[in-house]
């Protein structure tokens, strides 16, 4: 109770809002200023020599948009898509991609105050994809660093790793 | 003097300029070839006037003074007072490179005068001969120290002044506005009252500014009527007299190091006729049209109307293949664009090199997209230089093998099928075989020169490995940097051919795709994916009969077509998906051809053929080995489009492993 308090209080200015999404029991929160879009699953057409948890790419109003399933990228084991999987469509440093959830659930409101670091704990999520943690109500809820879901130099690092595979992949 | 923000102009002023600097150096060049059209030097001479009227408009003094003595220079020329001679052609052609610099720097918002342009304004102020108003304008960078006391100006205006707008009057006032001003009034030429037309001015002033105004004030007060008068402006010095105004032009700088062309800023927007535009909106009009007759079909179509919303579609799909077809047009520019560098280009080489060379352009009109033009300068621009340094001889050695002293520099462009080809040919020595042969067994590409073909020899001098700094000097052919080339076009979707024959010569050919934003494929199935291979890489599609196929060691598949091998290259494979087929009679070989090698990629099936419009994966994503892009499909889904060269390129790393 104490917390929510003070979370409106601090709404006034310097609060951010996050969208939550589910994942299996846990929730994870999305800065809402990343996010371009909500939509339902589509199948995707999957690209070649991706890591498996890039689905593949969409066609969303003609721009060729990457998926990746945030389930395999923190490696959770698959789920099957069902009529409340979403996929949700975020812009980080101006490059779109799609992330599927298992359903979106609220949006919170988040005072720079309530952030807590996140402790090395026993979550089955690899600490380096979130912000921190903040408390709604009773829940609680790991704020995901988007930009590093998709990032450049993990791009990088897998391009490097490809191009000494591909020899031996396709031998 | 008005409150209108000038610099919105700045960039249309810039290209403007940029075109008549274009305009001026072909007519220079023609001119240097001897022609003796009055016009070419009317053409000269208005882009140099009307570069400077701008230059002094939008402020930009040191380009304006400097085009001023040019101008002048060009003025003696048209009024017969100066042949039109060589020395006059490469100053001024010089000086058209100097304003393009210039002009860069001005926009750059840099003063644009160097230390280059100085000199280079001097030597052109030492050619005009009793020019005062522009002489004045080098001494005052030779002696800056001269304190000006005042101005004495005599202002002829021609009799037409007051129909080009002008008013002395209003200009006396703005001189005025300078510092105290005493006119005396010239009014010798009046003719009887009888005579006098009221529109034509007959008199003529001779202005007293006893104020030390800087030139540029006073010469911009008469920027407006410049070449609609006689104007000299003499400056009332301090004691000491000012140096010679003609002295000591510095010396001739030494000829300019051959102009890279290749530098020649890329423009960022399109220039369109206007009856592309005309075209676009009828177009647009004709699918409102269509639009709104379709939207009667709202509320359901019952069948006495079906035929006509038939009608309607047809009529839909036609407008939007037309508005396709326009607006890709609109990207479309003449190749002429490109070619217009080379004659200034092939003149300077081949001065520099003491070659005779004649530059043949033709099909200059053939239009091709704007991002292969801008992008296929720079290897043309390779291939001729290679040409004209290695490939056409010297007169003494073409006269001794029996050729004319003058060398022939064709470059053609035409349309073959759906590609535009480029050809570079010269009637040079040729490629020497030997030479290369030994070059490359040298650099160990190949083991011996035995049993190969003339053209196969040739394409040696595409390997990345043969071309080296030494290349140049060891061996008496090309070779510089030509796998440079090679990649550049084929960054272009394009391919280059080389043909040649010792001692009459070599042709290089490049075929372009016409425009990069759409391609067409073909469509093939594999498992649940679809994939686009594009039409041009396409030789044949083949159902193979097991009994054609043989397993090599490691694992590799071949199989005969015609009287070739080729590996089959499974896509499956390739791109990691599943196949519903596997055996090879059982799909569909499509035999792909990339950079002169041939595989067979190995499909379930072939869908059908279609135009796709190419999208990037990296835009959002990153690349993708053996795909080149990604294509919307009919149904809203995406197809990734294979890029069979990178596709070889894999072939051939394995066959490597």
């Amino acid at each position: 109770m104490n917390e929510q308090a003070s979370t409106a209080s601090a709404a006034s200015d310097e609060a951010a809002q996050y969208l939550t999404v589910n994942l299996g029991n846990e929730e994870y929160g999305v800065d809402i200023l990343a996010v371009r879009e909500i939509r339902g699953w589509t199948p995707v057409t999957r690209i070649p020599q991706a890591p498996s948890y890039v689905l593949g790419v969409l066609n969303l109003r003609g721009a060729i948009v990457p998926v990746l399933d945030l389930r395999l990228r923190f490696g959770l084991a698959r789920e099957e898509y069902t009529a409340t999987t979403v996929c949700v469509i975020v812009m980080v440093a101006g490059r779109q991609f799609g992330v599927v959830v298992d359903a979106v659930s609220d949006v919170v409101d988040v005072s720079p105050g309530g952030i807590r670091p996140v402790p090395d704990m026993g979550t089955t999520v690899d600490t380096e994809y979130l912000k921190g943690l903040t408390s709604v109500g009773e829940r609680m809820v790991l704020l995901l660093d988007v930009d590093r879901l998709l990032q450049p130099q993990d791009a990088q690092m897998l391009e490097a790793a490809l191009a000494s595979s591909d020899v031996k992949a396709v031998a | 003097m008005s409150k209108v923000d000038l610099a919105q102009f700045h960039k249309a002023f810039h290209e403007e300029s940029l075109d008549g600097l274009d305009a001026m150096e072909q007519a220079l060049l023609a001119l240097d070839e001897g022609a003796e059209d009055p016009e070419l030097i009317n053409v000269v001479f208005r882009a140099a006037h009307s570069i400077k009227g701008g230059a002094a408009t939008f402020g930009f003094t040191d380009v304006a003074a400097f085009t001023h003595v040019a101008e002048n220079l060009m003025d003696e020329v048209r009024s017969g007072r100066r042949p039109m001679e060589k020395a006059v052609v490469e100053l001024l052609l010089r000086s058209g490179d100097t304003v393009r610099d210039m002009l860069a720097l001005s926009m750059a918002g840099q003063p644009a005068a160097t230390a280059e342009s100085q000199a280079l304004l001097a030597e052109l102020s030492a050619m005009v001969s009793g020019g005062t108003a522009a002489v004045p304008a080098a001494a005052k960078a030779a002696a800056p120290a001269e304190t000006i006391e005042g101005w004495d100006i005599a202002f002829r205006p021609f009799d037409y002044l007051l129909k080009t707008g002008n008013d002395p009057a209003r200009m006396f006032r703005e001189l005025g506005a300078l510092g105290p001003l005493r006119v005396e009034c010239d009014a010798g030429k009046l003719p009887a009252l009888a005579d006098m037309d009221a529109s034509s001015s007959y008199l003529g002033w001779t202005l007293h500014l006893d104020a030390g105004a800087k030139r540029a004030a006073v010469e911009g007060v008469f920027d407006w009527v410049d070449g609609d008068c006689d104007l000299t402006l003499t400056p009332r010095v301090a004691a000491p007299a000012p140096a010679a105004p003609a002295a000591a032009p510095a010396a001739p700088s030494a000829p300019r190091a051959v102009r890279d062309v290749a530098t020649n800023s890329e423009a960022s927007s399109v220039r369109v006729g206007i009856e592309k535009i005309d075209t676009l909106i009828n177009l647009v009009g004709e699918l409102v049209i269509t639009q709104s007759m379709l939207s009667q079909f709202h509320d359901g179509v019952d069948a006495s109307q079906l035929e006509m919303l038939r009608h309607g579609l047809a009529q839909l799909a036609r407008h939007t293949r037309e508005l396709q077809e326009s607006v890709m047009s609109i990207r479309m520019l003449p190749i002429s664009t490109v070619f217009n560098r080379f004659p200034r280009l092939v003149r300077d080489l081949a001065q520099k090199l003491d070659k005779k060379v004649v530059l043949d352009l033709r099909g200059e009109t053939t239009e091709l997209d704007k991002t292969v033009l801008e992008k296929i300068g720079d290897p043309l621009v390779h291939l001729v230089r290679n040409a004209i340094d290695h490939g056409l001889e010297v007169p003494a050695k073409r006269l001794a093998a029996g050729k004319g002293d003058t060398g022939t520099l064709r470059m053609e462009a035409f349309h073959r099928g759906g590609s535009i080809v480029v050809e570079v040919a010269d009637d040079g020595a040729g490629l020497n075989r030997d030479a290369i042969v030994a070059k490359a067994v040298q650099r160990g590409i190949i083991a011996s020169g035995d049993g190969m073909s003339d053209d196969a020899v040739a394409e040696l001098i595409f390997e990345a490995g043969f071309s080296t700094a030494a290349a140049t000097t060891d061996l008496s052919g090309r070779g510089v940097g030509m796998d440079v080339v090679r990649r550049n076009v084929m960054d272009l979707g394009g391919t280059v051919g080389i043909r040649s024959t010792q001692g009459s010569g070599t042709t290089f050919t490049i075929t372009l795709p016409l425009t990069l934003a759409i391609i067409d494929g073909l469509t093939a199935a594999v498992g649940e994916e679809t994939y686009i291979v594009p039409l041009v890489s396409i030789v044949e599609s083949v159902q193979v009969k097991p009994d054609a196929v043989r397993s090599v060691v490691g694992g590799g598949e071949l199989f005969r077509f015609r009287d070739q091998w080729l590996p089959i290259v499974r896509l499956f494979d390739v791109f990691g998906c599943e196949g519903r087929r596997r055996s090879v009679d059982e799909g569909i070989v499509i035999v792909v051809e990339g950079e002169g090698t041939r595989i067979g990629l190995f499909v379930d099936e072939l869908i059908g053929q279609q135009q796709a419009v190419v999208k990037s994966l990296e835009a959002n994503y990153r690349r993708v080995a053996g795909i080149s892009g990604a294509t919307i499909l009919a149904d809203g889904s995406v197809a990734l489009i294979a890029d069979v060269t990178g596709l070889v390129r894999m072939q051939g790393r394995r066959k490597a492993a």
